[in-house]
């Protein structure tokens, strides 16, 4: 069970304990395909994806974003999360090594609640942000 | 390929799906989510949850159990394999558990292009709804498109 930190004992440029992910595997786009529902064949399927384009299948965007989910959630309970959004910035290959990362960027009140804001991203392993999001906490 | 701009403001018919302990453990398996509450029961409760949680995208896969699937590809004519997703956004008003009965709507809110129509952006919204009627999270998403032929060019 998560325990939320305080929203008196945080301040603007803290940071979230990263996530390291292991590397994105075909497997994986496999089991989201069928746990999202999300059933594009350009994430799966090698002949689809070339037919498009694109040199391999590549990892669904909301994988990614679940992933910014997952680090908020290990953060605070998902019941004081508010807001969760995020920019595709660039595309997750099979074999890529996923680090989520999050900060603090502003603390305010608003309608009797505590809120923090967060910025999240993933980044992979040559360092390019894949998703720039935010993220909206309340905390007591 | 041009998308046409009068689809701005079209609704969908709504749906509605029921939120299923199985299907949340599936989606945890692929996205690497082992915290308990999302598939035990008892760890849910003892956290203070009233059953399984959904996890926080898993709103998407509320949204894709519509059963005219790929509904918005179909209004805009566009294949499968020319969309990208551009940005997703929710905002979490009451939290989804399983057994709520989660209907959702869909509108197109914006089309527009960039680089001279080699890129289309759709922006829709959808709201979701629980089994009394109360709003349980909005989803903002924009779906980019590329035209194949802006790439022939």
């Amino acid at each position: 069970m998560t325990t939320a930190p305080k929203f008196d004992q945080l301040k603007v440029g803290d940071t979230l304990p990263p996530l390291k992910l292991a590397p994105i595997s075909r497997h994986q786009l496999a089991l989201y395909c069928g746990g999202s529902g999300d059933h594009n064949p350009i994430h799966v399927d090698i002949d689809f994806a070339k037919k498009f384009g694109f040199k391999d299948v590549f990892a669904h965007g909301m994988l990614s974003m679940a992933f910014l989910g997952r680090l908020v959630t290990s953060w605070v309970p998902q019941t004081q999360l508010r807001k969760l959004g995020t920019r595709f910035t660039s595309i997750t290959w099979i074999g890529d090594t996923i680090t989520v990362s999050g900060k603090v960027t502003g603390k305010r009140e608003e309608g009797g609640q505590k809120l923090v804001d967060l910025e999240v991203r993933c980044t992979n392993q040559n360092g390019q942000d894949t998703l720039q999001g935010d993220a909206t906490v309340a905390l007591n | 390929m041009q998308l046409d701009k009068k689809l701005i403001g079209h609704t969908f018919k709504p749906f509605t799906t029921t939120v299923e302990a199985g299907k949340i453990r599936l989606f945890c398996k692929a996205i690497g989510e082992e915290d308990p509450i999302y598939i035990d029961e008892a760890a849910a409760k003892k956290a203070g949850y009233r059953a399984i949680p959904a996890p926080p995208t898993f709103l998407t896969a509320v949204t894709n159990d519509d059963p005219d699937k790929g509904g918005l590809l179909r209004l805009l004519n566009v294949d499968i394999g020319l969309i990208l997703h551009g940005e997703q956004h929710y905002e979490y008003l009451a939290p989804v558990h399983v057994g709520d009965k989660i209907t959702c709507q869909q509108k197109v809110v914006d089309i527009y292009d960039k680089k001279g129509g080699a890129l289309w952006f759709v922006v829709s919204e959808t709201e979701l709804k629980d089994q009394a009627g109360k709003p349980v999270a909005k989803a903002k998403g924009i779906t980019v498109v590329r035209n194949p032929d802006a790439a022939k060019k």
